[in-house]
C-alpha cells in the first residue's frame, strides 16, 4: 500500500510562550520553536505501521517554507521513505482551500491508495483534510482512531463516538482519512535518526513543477482572510482565583462545594 | 611404607588396576570441565568489546585491592550478617580444603602422596586448620540447607513471573559439599582407626573434627568395615569433587570460578556510564550502525561475566527501592534472565534453545522493567561478587531509543531537551529569572554568557532554574556563594541541561549535544571552579563532561568556608529544640561520588541541631523516586520510592529531612502529603536550611 501522509511544521505549544504581536496580525515568531503537528505525527506512525505490515511506501509531504524541511526529515527519521517538500513564493498567505489545492496537485503527480491527515493543526481549522477528499472526489473519513485493512481495496475505519463508544466504518480505496490522536503510540525520533537522514535528497515541488496557476494560490486566491488576532475579554463568568498554589487550591473545593460539584 | 589399609591407590576394580581407574577420573572429570569452560567463554568471545586491556591493567593496584577487599576478604558479605558469616566461612572452607582436595586426588594415582609433609610444622598445621575447616563447613551447609527449606529468607523467594523456586539447585550443592567434607572425613577416620588398631604409628586427629569423630566411631570396627568405609569414601569423594567441579558452570555455583575474575575486573571509577561502544570515541558515534544493547551478543563479555557471575543470593533486589516500590524490576532477575538467555542460546551440547537474534525487549526482558531503575546504584553497591547493572539498564535503553520505543511520558520532556535545552520545554531567556528575586535584595548574580568573567560558576541546572519551588534552592545557594565573598556567575540562558539523566535514559547523542554546548559556554566563562547544588549535575560535569575546572557541591563548598571562617553558622532563633533532623544521601551525592561527610559536618555545625540517621543511610541510603527524566516518567508502581523514604524518616525519629538534590526535594515533599503526614514532617535542602542559619 503505497501511502501519503500530509504533515504541517507548527510552533509548539508545550515548549512556547503564545504571544500575540502588537498590531494583531501574528504571534510573536522571534522566539518560537516548531516541531510537527502532533495529530500528523501519529498519522506518520500508522502509516508506517501499515506500511510495515502490509508492505508498499510512505511518503510524507508538507506545505511551506525551506524550514518545513526538518519535520520531513523528523518523520523519515521515524521510517517514512520519501519526503516531499512544496514550496514557493507564491504560497505565501494560502487559506486552507489553497492549501488543499496544492496538496491536491501533488497528489495527482503520484498514485497513492491511502492519503493521510491528522485531524487538525495546533495552529490550523482543520480543514485541509476534508477540502482536499472533496477536490480529490475520494472518499473521506474524519477523526480516525482506528485503522483496519481488510485488502488493498477496502480498509475499516474506527472512530469515537460519545460515551467513548466506539463506531467503525468501511471505506473504499483510495480515500483520505483525518487521523485523531491516540490512534497509536508514535516511536521516539532521537538524534542519531534524524542525522541518519540528514542527507537523504527531499525534492522541492513549486507552482511549475505541480503545474498549477500562481495566481490560483496565495493571498491573492485567498477566500479566508485573517483579519485579527487578539486576546479575548475576559468573561463575566470568569473568575481568575489568586494567591499562593494552597490558597487557590482551598478558593476552589470551597467553590465546588458551594455550587454542588463536591459533597 | 606401610599401610595399615590398601591404600585407593593399590586397590582394583575388578581386574583394573585402581590407580588406572583413579587417573581416568581426574582425566575424564577434567576434560570435561575444561571444554564447559570453554563453550561457556563463546558467547563471551562474541560479546561487544569491554575496555581495553590497557585500561583494565592501568589499574592493576586498585584491581589488587579489590580482589584482597571484596573478594578474598569478603568485605561486603557481613552487610548481611548471617548469611554473611556463613559464606565467609564456607569461602574460607573452600581455600583451606583446595590444596587438601587436589592431594587427595593424588592419592588415587600414587600411594601415600602429600604436598605437605605431615612431619614438618607446616604439614602438621595446615592438617589440623583443614580438619577443622571440613567440620565448620559440614556445620555451616547443614545449617545452610535448614536456611534454605525451613527458614526461608524472604529474599530468596522467586516471583512466579520469574519462574520457579531456586532451592532444589541451592540445596543439591549443599549436600554435594556435605559429601565431599563427610567422604573425606570417613576416609582419614578410617585409616587413623585402623593404624590404631594394628598398633601402628598413627598421626593424631584434631579433637572434635569429622575425622576425629569418626575415628572414634569406627574404632571397634572390624578390618573389612574400615577397608570398605576407607575405599568407598575415597571413590565417592573423587567422583563427587569432579561432578561437584563440572556441575559449577551450569548455575549459580559457576561464581565459584567466576567471582574472583569477575571482582578483579569490576568497576574501578564510580558515577560513570560506559561509553556506547567501547573502543569508539564521542565523534565516532556517528559511524555505529546500531546503538546499545538489543540482543545478547550486544552486551560486552564482561557483561555476560556478571551473568555467570550472579549468585542469586538477592542482596540486590533487597535493596533495589523500585522493587521495594512494587515497580517491574528486580536487578537479581536481570541477571538470572540473563544468564537463562545464555544458555538457552550457548547450550555445552545440543541446539541453542532459543531462535537467533531476536531483540531481548520483549523476550527476556520487558520495557517497562528497564525504564523503571532510577540507576541509584543499591544494588551495585551490594552485590558480593561486584556485579553491575547501570550500564546495562543504560545500554538497554539506548537500544530502545534507537528503535524508537520510548515511553510517550518521556518523549515531550526529550524533544523539549532537545529544542529548549530543559525538559520542560521553559524558553532559554527565563532561565536565569530566578535570580530576580536576589537583585531585589541588593544580590546581582552575574551571566557569564557575553564574556563576562568570573572566578566560580555556579552551574545551576535546568530544575533549579525553573522550577517555582526548586528556584528556592538556587537563590539560597547563591546567597551562600555570595556570602563567602566570591566572586561568581552563572551561565543564564548559555546554560543548557547537564544531560544528566539524558545520557542515563538512553538519548545519548541529545547528551553529547548538551555537553557540548555547555563545555563550551563554561570553558569561555574562565572560572577556576565549579559548584552545583544538584548531586545529578555534580556527577554529569565530574564524570561524564571531560576537561572542565573541578567540580564542588554546594556542600563541599560550605563546608571549606565553614571551617576557614569565611561562613558563620548560627543558631536557628526558635524551632531547633523540637526539630529532629536526618540527612537523606542523594543517591549521586552518596554512592556515586562518595561524599557522605560533608554535609553531615555541615549540618553538625549549625549550633544545636539534633541529627539522627536513618537505618538506611550513607551506601545504603534509598533513593528517593528519582531525578531528571524519572519525573516524568510514568511507572507500574504499588506505591512511590519517597513515600518508603519518609516513614523510613519517622521510623528514626526524625521531623526535618533535609537533603541537598532538588530531586530529592521534590519526591520527599510530595511523598509527604502523599504519606499523610503533612504537618508531622517536612523536607528541606541543605542549602536553604544553611542560607536560613547564617546572616546572609
Amino acid at each position: 500500500m503505497d501511502i501519503l501522509v500530509c504533515v504541517k511544521r507548527v510552533p509548539d505549544t508545550a515548549e512556547n510562550e503564545i504571544e500575540i504581536k502588537g498590531d494583531g496580525t501574528d504571534i510573536e515568531r522571534d522566539d518560537l520553536v516548531y516541531s510537527v503537528n502532533e495529530w500528523d505525527n501519529y498519522a506518520t506512525e500508522e502509516a508506517i505501521q501499515i506500511r510495515d505490515d502490509k508492505g508498499g511506501t510512505v511518503t510524507v509531504v508538507t506545505v511551506g517554507d525551506e524550514e518545513a524541511e526538518e519535520v520531513l526529515r523528523r518523520q523519515m527519521a521515524m521510517g517514512a521513505d520519501n519526503g516531499i517538500l512544496l514550496s514557493d513564493d507564491a504560497f505565501e498567505d494560502t487559506d486552507g482551500r489553497g492549501i488543499a489545492s496544492i496538496l491536491k496537485a501533488e497528489v495527482e503527480k503520484g498514485k497513492y491508495d491511502l492519503i493521510l491527515t491528522g485531524a487538525q493543526a495546533d495552529d490550523g481549522a482543520a480543514q485541509v483534510g476534508g477540502m482536499l477528499a472533496a477536490m480529490l472526489d475520494l472518499p473521506y473519513a474524519a477523526l480516525v482512531n482506528k485503522i483496519e485493512v481488510i485488502d488493498d481495496k477496502k480498509i475499516k475505519v474506527g472512530r469515537e463516538i460519545e460515551g467513548g463508544n466506539q463506531e467503525l466504518n468501511e471505506i473504499e480505496l483510495p480515500c483520505v482519512l483525518s487521523i485523531q490522536t491516540g490512534i497509536n503510540e508514535p516511536r521516539y525520533v532521537g538524534i542519531r535518526g534524524i542525522r541518519k537522514v540528514a542527507s537523504v535528497e527531499i525534492p522541492t515541488h513549486g507552482t511549475g513543477d505541480l503545474g498549477l496557476d500562481a495566481g490560483s494560490v496565495g493571498a491573492s486566491a485567498a477566500k479566508v482572510k485573517r483579519v485579527d488576532y487578539f486576546t479575548p475579554e475576559m468573561g463575566a463568568g470568569a473568575e481568575m482565583l489568586e494567591g499562593s498554589m494552597d490558597e487557590m487550591v482551598e478558593k476552589l473545593i470551597d467553590m465546588l462545594k458551594a455550587k454542588g460539584g463536591l459533597k | 611404607m606401610d599401610f595399615a589399609l590398601i591404600p585407593p591407590a593399590g586397590g582394583s576394580f575388578w581386574f583394573i588396576p585402581a590407580w588406572i581407574v583413579y587417573t581416568l577420573i581426574p582425566v575424564v572429570g577434567i576434560t570435561s570441565f575444561l571444554y564447559i569452560i570453554v563453550m561457556r567463554l563463546k558467547p563471551m568471545v562474541l560479546a561487544a568489546p569491554d575496555r581495553s586491556w590497557r585500561e583494565f591493567l592501568g589499574e592493576t593496584p586498585q584491581r589488587i585491592y579489590q580482589v584482597l577487599k571484596i573478594w578474598l576478604l569478603q568485605y561486603r558479605h557481613p552487610r548481611y550478617m548471617s548469611a554473611g558469616v556463613m559464606h565467609i566461612l564456607l569461602f574460607s572452607g573452600f581455600l583451606l580444603l583446595g590444596l587438601r582436595s587436589t592431594e587427595l586426588m593424588f592419592v588415587g594415582i600414587k600411594s601415600g602422596f602429600h604436598f605437605l609433609g605431615p612431619d614438618g610444622f607446616i604439614g602438621a598445621f595446615y592438617n589440623i586448620v583443614r580438619a577443622y575447616a571440613a567440620t565448620w563447613v559440614l556445620a555451616v551447609a547443614l545449617f545452610a540447607i535448614y536456611r534454605r527449606v525451613v527458614t526461608k529468607p524472604a529474599r530468596y523467594a522467586v516471583p512466579a513471573k520469574y519462574g520457579k523456586d531456586h532451592t532444589a539447585e541451592a540445596v543439591f550443592v549443599l549436600c554435594l559439599i556435605s559429601t565431599l567434607v563427610l567422604a573425606e572425613g570417613l576416609f582419614e577416620g578410617s585409616l587413623v582407626a585402623a593404624q590404631k588398631q594394628q598398633g601402628m604409628e598413627a598421626h593424631t586427629l584434631a579433637p572434635l573434627t569429622l575425622a576425629w569423630i569418626f575415628q572414634h566411631m569406627l574404632a571397634a570396627a572390624s578390618k573389612g568395615v574400615l577397608q570398605s568405609v576407607h575405599s568407598a569414601a575415597y571413590f565417592v569423594h573423587d567422583v563427587t569433587f569432579f561432578f561437584f567441579l563440572c556441575f559449577l558452570p551450569f548455575g549459580k555455583h559457576f561464581h565459584v570460578v567466576t567471582s574472583v575474575f569477575n571482582v578483579g575486573l569490576m568497576r574501578i571509577r564510580r558515577g560513570n556510564v560506559k561509553p556506547v561502544q567501547y573502543g569508539v570515541s564521542d565523534a565516532q558515534l556517528d559511524d555505529l550502525d546500531s546503538f546499545g544493547v538489543k540482543k545478547l551478543e550486544d552486551f560486552t563479555w564482561r557483561h555476560i561475566l556478571h551473568f555467570y557471575s550472579c549468585v542469586d543470593c538477592g542482596r540486590c533486589s533487597d535493596n533495589c527501592p523500585a522493587n521495594a516500590a512494587g515497580r517491574p524490576l528486580s536487578p537479581r532477575f536481570i541477571s538470572i534472565k540473563g544468564r537463562n538467555l545464555v544458555f538457552a542460546k550457548y547450550p555445552v551440547w545440543g541446539a541453542p534453545k532459543v531462535n537467533g537474534d531476536a531483540p531481548m525487549i520483549g523476550t527476556t526482558y520487558e520495557e517497562d522493567e528497564i525504564w523503571s531503575c532510577t540507576t541509584c546504584g543499591a544494588c551495585e553497591q551490594e552485590c558480593p561478587v561486584g556485579i553491575e547493572y547501570i550500564d546495562k539498564i543504560v545500554d538497554m535503553r539506548r537500544g530502545m531509543v534507537d528503535e524508537g520505543m520510548v515511553p510517550q511520558s518521556l518523549q515531550k520532556p526529550l524533544k523539549a531537551l532537545e529544542k529548549r535545552g530543559n525538559p520542560w520545554g521553559k524558553m532559554e531567556k527565563k532561565r536565569a529569572e530566578w535570580t530576580k528575586a536576589l537583585a531585589e535584595n541588593g544580590i546581582a548574580v552575574k551571566e557569564l554568557n557575553g564574556g563576562d568573567q568570573a572566578e566560580v560558576l555556579y552551574f545551576v541546572d535546568s530544575i533549579t532554574s525553573f522550577d517555582d519551588r526548586m528556584q528556592a534552592i538556587g537563590q539560597a545557594t547563591a546567597k551562600l556563594i555570595h556570602a563567602t565573598g566570591t566572586d561568581f556567575g552563572i551561565l543564564g540562558k548559555a546554560e543548557k541541561d547537564s544531560g544528566h539523566e539524558v545520557r542515563r535514559f538512553g538519548e545519548e547523542m541529545l547528551f553529547q549535544d548538551l555537553k557540548n554546548e555547555n563545555s563550551d559556554n563554561i570553558k569561555e566563562t574562565g572560572a577556576s571552579k565549579i559548584v552545583v547544588s544538584d548531586p545529578h549535575t555534580y556527577n554529569a560535569l565530574k564524570n561524564d563532561y571531560e576537561g572542565l575546572p573541578p567540580v564542588e557541591h554546594i556542600s563541599q563548598f560550605l563546608l571549606q568556608h565553614v571551617k576557614k571562617g569565611t561562613l558563620q553558622l548560627k543558631a536557628s532563633g526558635n524551632g531547633n529544640g523540637e526539630k529532629i533532623y536526618t540527612y537523606h544521601d542523594p543517591c549521586y551525592l552518596g554512592r556515586h561520588s562518595g561524599v557522605y561527610e560533608d554535609p553531615r559536618q555541615l549540618l553538625d555545625a549549625i549550633p544545636g541541631l539534633k541529627r539522627v540517621d536513618m537505618l538506611r543511610c550513607r551506601d545504603r541510603s534509598f533513593c528517593c523516586g528519582g531525578g531528571g527524566l524519572m519525573l516524568f516518567y510514568e511507572p507500574e508502581e504499588e506505591q512511590r520510592m519517597g513515600v518508603l523514604r519518609v516513614k523510613m524518616a519517622e521510623e528514626a525519629g526524625a521531623n526535618v529531612i533535609v537533603t541537598a538534590c532538588p530531586f530529592c526535594l521534590v519526591n520527599m515533599e510530595d511523598a509527604i502529603k502523599v504519606a499523610g503526614l503533612e504537618g508531622k514532617m517536612e523536607a528541606i535542602d541543605l542549602a536553604e536550611l544553611v542560607a536560613a542559619h547564617t546572616d546572609a
